[in-house]
């Protein structure tokens, strides 16, 4: 006997409501048994993981906040996907986009430059991450160079040139040298949304973007055009569709959505550009983007999700002192099972007999 | 002259884990399977390398028990990624995740030991030679074996019936299904052959490098085996030159610094990502009709039945 | 979606000091933020040895926790804030990145004193301390010119900061006043912590001729391929002696304990005030680990000059102080001011390389 896995006739829609549920009780379950071992009560840690931040304002803000970033680079990254274009280098255009944003803020720094100091920035950050996104996709399409590639190098190189500026020509004057530039002035400041929280004009923008991307991919010929091509790459070619085109079109939203995620972190959490300024935004979106299952909505919940095992996992090193490479290994069995089972949706288990080569007829 | 063997000693270490890595890689890739994983594997290996080699006071028992690591770690990828069918990308990137937890908690207790790391070769005359004798017979047995192993998965792929096989599965595994060809466990193999690499890569860092473990030690060089493969497009013979570009370069800005040429020290470093997009530009534009990719990388397989 | 947010916001507001802050117990809670993990060597492992001598000394009085692994970018201010919110009243943020993000929470608990190390900005609830490394450095190229055959010392930076930089001018003043002719050979290596290149860093070094390896970075990489190649070398941060039993000339010591207990004392007291603290060999904030493999006469005029600067008979910085482009360096009293060492950004006379980024 031989257990095997085979494609559904269709997808099946009862898994795809119960698959998350299922993935979270297995990774409950899981960790009580580490936190055991750890030597941890398994239900006061889970409820500092999970129950406590969601009862609590504060924490909640504090997801949103942490969330932001990662909606806006995974509905970005997940009309890559769709598209089959694989850009992975959305940290590199994150960074770039805060890199162009902030030199405004900077040339303006001290001056009377009025309210449309902001505007600006974010319209510069998003066009530098498009920009930037595109010198993968052009090597793809004009040299046939992998953008898996391509696109990750650039990541150091961008990292590389944030590091150059901070520690050369941006350095805060006044800031004894160390590698930060000054404090962006209040025009150039992403305006937070409640008094005394940190939840900011992003959130919004955020909110934005999933409703665009929803849109983009329902109602529109260009989503119809991506998925088209991500589904059935030769089927889109008879169907006039131009592949090229749209490697180019995808990538530079995603540069984009990512550049601007980048200006917005900057000008609105930090409030200045400093090296370290992700905590690898870039990728953990790779890995929201697939949570979410690369629809918006999706999205936005695995973003939300995710958010709150890192603010989970902050309070129960307060609150429990456990270790944050626990959370990591929570995280990493998370993710596991959760893309195991929304695998369920697309395909099922069967017993067959070992030996024998049944043909099934139907498929 | 002296200084050129120096220089030539410090390229081949610091090119050895990098070279390993990404040998595993390409083997993965080869039968069609993106893993991107390998820091995640790597980190694991170092911890439970340096862990057996503490414990034991064996080397040897450290680079087995880094091997064995990476071999789990590449299971738990199998699992999901051919068992489950699940997006290869997400799978290796969770796993890295996972790696970089786990081998915090393992490493813990090890934070701060200290090892005798693994013996240079001396062989009396031929290592003494001016200039080569130390290049060719006076490295320890992972710069070795590294290259020893990058030939036989040369004449694995290319000139052995298996080999064919491994890269059939990965250019058309319809095809290679439809020959009868168990395409699944094939691939498994290969990640796991992956794993061990990358394990004993991880290995490398604290039984011959630095010869103490510390959390976060491989420092993204998982990430470079990864360019590395595809620098090399898919080729073995290409992947020990770009191994020994890549480790020359970085090696190479560090002498001109201490050189005094002054160049700033971030230009140094983002050169040799810089070279990988150009070179791989190059070469990419070299060959009418685009890279030489295996055509079914990171797709997904799920046999008919 | 909006509705939600600020829902989400007035429960904030309703809530309060939160959960954490209702439980909060008789004893003080002193907080911790740490840069990297705890390990068992470097910068964080200083603060937590500290952390753990505090405990020793009043724990009976007080109860603290920690966060480590701490980005400085984004997330650092929530983190503080979880801190603060779960019921700190004493929180120490241990490294540069965390300045503008402890300001804010500063401002918004004014109840809560926050410690700020390495940083320059300060409020009325916020303290600034460092450790005066330059001193120690100074010591340190005094032995290193002494013991140097080839007179090439290597010394692997981390950023060109003005911590670093003051480091390096501070090392090279002493040498040259034992051998005028003395070289530095300098490689940045763009991190704090990355043993496999700090080791090809020290390798380097090493080939092209220098013979005493100093470091301004947290591994004893460095340490260990000096020790295999028979060179001399300084530790960092910790006792690296384990790593290079016949390598090891010394060690810069942090020494974060004596300020850690004294401000928890005087917060216990209710006498916390803020302040900048900017203490050397003399509060022994910074301390030199035992001398070792080095003759008698060096070890001589090692602890003869630590005790010179202990008793504020000699500053590393005395003017006149020539600038690597021949030209004295602005001095308005015996020796640099504070805030000059504190911003350095110039290289002294004898020293062929330029600052990166200037």
């Amino acid at each position: 006997m031989q257990l095997v896995l085979e494609k559904r006739a269709e997808r099946s829609a009862t898994i795809a409501l119960v698959s998350p549920l299922i993935a979270i009780g297995l990774t409950l379950v899981t960790m009580s048994i580490l936190f055991a071992i750890l030597g941890k009560n398994p239900l006061s840690a889970l409820g500092v993981y999970f129950i406590d931040p969601l009862i609590d304002g504060y924490s909640l803000q504090e997801i949103a906040v942490k969330a932001t970033p990662l909606v806006m680079i995974a509905i970005g990254l997940s009309l890559c996907y769709l598209a089959n274009a694989w850009n992975i280098g959305a940290e590199g255009q994150f960074l770039i986009g805060a890199v162009a944003g902030s030199w405004l803020a900077v040339k303006t720094q001290g001056t009377d430059a009025g309210h449309w100091v902001l505007p600006a920035m974010l319209l510069l950050g998003a066009l530098a991450g498009a920009l930037y996104a595109l010198i993968p996709a052009i090597c793809k399409v004009r040299f046939g160079a992998s953008e898996i590639l391509t696109s990750l190098m650039l990541v150091y190189v961008a990292d590389l040139l944030l590091d150059y500026l901070v520690r050369g020509p941006w350095r805060d004057p006044k800031g004894f040298n160390f590698p930060t530039t000054a404090e962006f002035d209040p025009v150039a400041t992403v305006p937070v949304l409640i008094e005394g929280g940190r939840l900011h004009l992003g959130a919004i923008i955020a909110l934005a973007v999933v409703a665009a991307g929803a849109v983009l991919l329902g109602r529109t010929i260009n989503g119809f055009e991506i998925r088209v091509v991500g589904a059935a790459p030769r089927a889109a070619r008879f169907g006039g569709f131009n592949a090229t085109r749209l490697i180019l079109l995808t990538f530079a939203i995603s540069g984009a959505l990512a550049g601007l995620a980048g200006i917005v972190e900057v000008a609105g959490p930090v409030g200045h550009l400093q090296p370290g300024i992700s905590p690898g935004y870039g990728f953990t979106a790779i890995i929201v983007a697939f949570l979410g299952r690369l629809n918006p909505i999706g999205i936005l919940v695995a973003a939300l999700f995710l958010a709150l095992t890192f603010i989970g996992g902050e309070q129960a090193q307060i609150a429990m002192k456990i270790p944050l490479d626990v959370t990591k290994v929570f995280q990493g069995i998370l993710l596991f099972y959760v893309l195991a089972c929304d695998s369920l949706i697309l395909y099922r288990f069967r017993l067959i007999a070992a030996s024998s080569k049944v043909q099934s007829g139907a498929h | 002259m002296e200084l050129i063997e120096a220089i030539l000693l410090s390229v081949l270490a610091a090119s050895t884990p990098l070279l390993l890595a990404a040998t595993g890689e390409l083997v993965t890739e080869r039968a069609g399977v993106l893993n991107l994983g390998v820091e995640g594997m790597m980190i694991v290996g170092a911890a439970c390398g340096f862990g057996g080699a503490w414990l034991s006071g064996s080397i040897i028992v450290g680079a087995l028990c880094g091997m064995l690591a990476g071999i789990l770690m590449s299971l738990i990828f199998a699992l999901m990624a051919l068992g489950l069918a699940v997006n290869q990308v997400a799978t290796g990137l969770a796993l890295t995740i996972f790696g970089i937890g786990l081998s915090g908690l393992i490493g813990a207790r090890f934070v701060g030991e200290k090892i005798t790391p693994a013996p240079h070769l001396h062989v009396p005359g031929l290592t003494d030679i001016p200039l080569v004798g130390r290049i060719l017979f006076g490295q320890d047995a992972f710069v070795y074996l590294s290259l020893v192993l990058i030939v036989a998965v040369w004449y694995v792929l290319y000139r052995t019936r298996p080999g064919l096989i491994l890269r059939a599965c990965g250019d058309n595994h319809i095809s290679a299904h439809a020959l009868g060809y168990p395409v699944l466990r094939i691939r498994t193999c290969a990640v796991m052959f992956g794993g061990a690499c990358a394990g004993l890569a991880g290995a490398y860092l604290p039984l011959g490098y630095t010869p103490f473990f510390i959390p976060g030690m491989t420092a993204g060089r998982g990430w470079i085996a990864l360019a590395l493969v595809v620098f090399a497009s898919w080729l073995p013979g290409r992947l020990v030159i770009g191994a020994y570009l890549f480790g020359a370069v970085s090696i190479l800005q560090l002498h001109a610094q201490g050189a005094g040429i002054g160049i700033p020290s971030q230009l140094m470093s983002a050169l040799p990502y810089l070279a990988t997009v150009i070179v791989l530009v190059l070469i990419s534009r070299a060959r009418t009709g685009g890279s030489t990719a295996p055509a079914a990388l990171g797709t997904v397989f799920v046999p008919d039945r | 979606m909006r509705k939600f947010f600020v829902a989400a916001a007035a429960a904030m507001l309703a809530t309060g000091a939160g959960l954490f802050g209702a439980h909060a117990a008789d004893k003080l809670k002193v907080g911790f933020i740490y840069l990297g993990p705890i390990g068992d060597l470097g910068w964080t492992y200083q603060h937590d040895l500290a952390r753990q001598a505090l405990v020793k000394e009043l724990g009976d009085r007080i109860e603290t926790t920690y966060l480590e692994n701490v980005s400085e970018g984004p997330d650092a201010e929530r983190s503080i804030e979880q801190l603060a919110r779960a019921g700190n009243k004493l929180i120490f943020t241990t490294s540069f990145g965390y300045m503008e993000p402890t300001l804010k929470v500063a401002k918004k608990y004014p109840n809560v004193h926050f410690e700020h190390a390495t940083g320059y900005k300060r409020d009325k609830n916020m303290s600034t301390y460092s450790g005066r490394f330059y001193e120690g450095r100074y010591i340190q190229g005094l032995i290193a010119a002494r013991m140097s055959k080839s007179g090439v010392l290597g010394y692997i930076g981390s950023f060109p900061i003005p911590e670093v930089i003051s480091g390096i001018n501070s090392t090279m003043l002493a040498a040259q006043t034992i051998n005028p002719n003395i070289k530095v050979k300098i490689i940045w290596v763009n991190s704090w912590f990355d043993p496999g290149k700090e080791a090809d860093a020290a390798k380097a070094l090493i080939d092209q001729g220098a013979d005493v390896i100093m470091q301004h970075t947290d591994s004893p990489a460095a340490m260990q391929v000096a020790a295999e190649r028979g060179k001399l070398a300084f530790g960092q941060d910790s006792e690296m002696i384990k790593f290079g039993p016949k390598t090891q000339l010394t060690s810069i010591i942090d020494n974060w304990a004596p300020y850690y207990i004294e401000r928890v004392r005087a917060e216990l007291d209710g006498k916390w005030a803020s302040e900048n603290t900017w203490d050397g060999l003399k509060e022994k904030m910074v301390v030199m680990a035992p001398y070792t493999n080095m003759p008698d006469d060096v070890k001589k005029i090692a602890e003869d000059t630590e005790a010179a600067i202990k008793d504020g008979k000699l500053h590393p910085f005395k003017c006149p102080i020539i600038g690597q482009d021949g030209k004295q360096v602005e001095c308005k009293g015996e020796h640099l001011s504070d805030d000059q060492i504190l911003s350095m950004n110039f290289y002294v006379k004898g020293i062929d390389e330029a600052i990166p980024g200037k």
